[in-house]
């Protein structure tokens, strides 16, 4: 049977040519890059030339990166980071609402620490409006985090707006840029950003190797505490066979960039323009300021667990933000809170491509996708239309 | 994650569809949390002859409902009324414990239809 991966938002393969290059680092290359010997020297070398390379694909200084072990740490590590070193400023946050977990988590436990959080709202297509921003902030206002693309919706924000406003009100700006690094162009200075998160294996890099942008002369406060790694910033033996990967992706990514986006963006197209053709589908996010890769619908009557595993069982691998597809058990977040209703949510499902991707797995998708919707819809009772079920609430024990 | 058996019955679910001339009618969940089940019941001298469903929900949802019609099928009303949703998952080899409430929402389905058949007669 045919495998036809449409979930390079949850991650990519690893590069041919990336495991090549940390292959040594498992074996031969093996030191710790603090030990003042060769091997260790070595390690350290090639920690720097990482460190430059993932550096040079967001446009920032080598000693403006600090890896982590995953873009969810970066998140944390700004948040936490730059409130606890800002506090004595003030103890006011502004995110929004289509935030990754890693950011809305922290910003909850930072509520509980006695920070005041405020959660920005988005428009239907998912934009966050940066006059929202500017009117949500106040003289206590320290940081401001909204995300670059969403991996759910694919939505581009507008963070070189955002940017110049948090600017000129001189308030520090994060923005997660996990799924959009290695995708699209991003440059933090045209960006307007002090910090910024990306992960490696969103873009053919490693799992486990992950960096934060922190622009120079930005005070942060360690998430970890110990030795000198990372400037101090990071403590702990660094992971240098995932960090040299992170640093072989980047340079790959940056002289492919447009390539892989014209790729992408062609097959996923048809995706959409075939797909949307269904009746009773619906494209979330954003039409056109969306990741080139990304394809993401809520189909009406059906569910989207059910949806997945039928794609499986034809080879095709994808996601979904219905409830029952979730380990919570709760539809998502980010599809409620662009105003799809949450009967309608359930029907959620994201299809993102990739360099593997071909024209013939399109094709063989648009096939398919159609079949599964209608055999799911001939099993269920809302075919004929949803039924006195637009304002209930779900109040079910699961 | 789910048993050989919940992706047979959730590939090729059986008793799918409508019953005009249902006896009794059975509707259960809502679509807000994602899943509803309605279950048809066709009854001759206290006994289910013949059960239909039709499901919106996840693939543990689909075969609950294929299941549980599979089961109520020849039984007396009594003995429908039995099924639990642990006899219910054990048909099907077992549930993940995050899906138990799709074996809970079929056997209630079941038993308002067996419910409904009832207030009928009653009449």
């Amino acid at each position: 049977m045919k495998k036809i991966y449409l979930d390079y938002v949850a991650t990519n393969p690893l590069h041919p040519e990336v495991l090549d290059a940390m292959l040594p680092y498992f074996n031969e290359l093996y030191g710790n890059p603090l030990s003042i010997y060769e091997p260790g020297m070595k390690a350290r070398t090639a920690l720097e030339q990482a460190r430059e390379s993932t550096a040079s694909l967001i446009n920032a200084k080598s000693k403006e990166i600090i890896f982590t072990a995953s873009g969810a740490e970066a998140n944390n590590f700004a948040l936490k980071g730059i409130a606890y070193a800002n506090q004595s400023k003030g103890k006011h946050l502004i995110v929004s609402k289509i935030e990754h977990h890693s950011i809305l988590n922290t910003a909850r436990f930072l509520e509980k620490q006695g920070f005041a959080v405020t959660y920005l709202p988005a428009d239907k297509n998912g934009t966050v409006n940066p006059s929202d921003v500017e009117k949500a902030v106040t003289k206590e206002t320290i940081l401001i985090s909204v995300i670059h693309a969403s991996p759910e919706i694919g939505t581009i924000e507008s963070i070189a707006e955002i940017g110049a406003i948090a600017k000129q009100k001189g308030i520090i700006i994060h923005t997660d840029a996990v799924a959009s690094v290695g995708n699209i162009p991003v440059d933090v200075n045209s960006l307007n950003v002090d910090l910024l998160s990306f992960a490696a294996h969103q873009f053919y890099g490693p799992k486990g190797a992950a960096a934060l942008y922190v622009r120079e002369g930005t005070r942060i406060v360690p998430l970890i505490y110990g030795g000198i790694q990372e400037g101090g910033r990071r403590a702990g033996t660094e992971n240098v066979p995932a960090i040299v990967g992170m640093g072989k992706a980047a340079e790959l990514a940056k002289r492919d960039l447009q390539k892989r986006i014209d790729h992408v963006k062609a097959l996923r197209d048809k995706l959409i323009e075939n797909t949307s053709r269904i009746d009773k589908i619906l494209l979330t996010g954003h039409p056109q300021l969306r990741l080139p890769g990304h394809a993401s619908f809520v189909v009406e009557y059906i569910e989207g667990e059910a949806m997945l595993l039928l794609l499986a069982a034809k080879g095709i691998y994808c996601a979904s933000g219905s409830a029952c597809s979730s380990k919570a058990l709760k539809a998502s977040p980010v599809l409620l809170s662009i105003g799809v209703p949450s009967h309608v949510a359930q029907g959620s499902v994201v299809f993102t491509l990739g360099q593997e991707t071909t024209e013939e797995d399109i094709q063989y998708f648009n096939e398919t996708f159609p079949q599964i919707i209608s055999r799911l819809r001939q099993i269920s009772p809302y075919a004929k239309g949803w039924e006195g079920t637009e304002d209930s609430t779900c109040t079910a024990k699961k | 994650m789910y048993s050989e058996k919940v992706m047979d019955h959730f590939t090729n679910p059986r008793n799918v569809g409508e019953m005009p001339d249902a006896d009794g009618i059975g509707t259960e969940g809502n679509p807000v949390c994602g899943d509803v089940m309605k279950i048809y019941i066709k009854v001759k001298d206290d006994k289910i002859t013949d059960a239909k469903f039709q499901t919106f929900g996840c693939g543990a949802a689909i075969a609950v409902s294929s299941m549980v019609t599979e089961m109520a099928k020849g039984m007396t009303l009594e003995e429908a009324l039995q099924i639990t949703k642990q006899s219910l998952a054990n048909a099907l080899d077992g549930l993940p414990p995050q899906k138990m409430h799709c074996s809970n929402l079929g056997a209630d389905a079941l038993h308002k239809a067996i419910e409904d058949y009832r207030t009928k007669q009653g009449k």
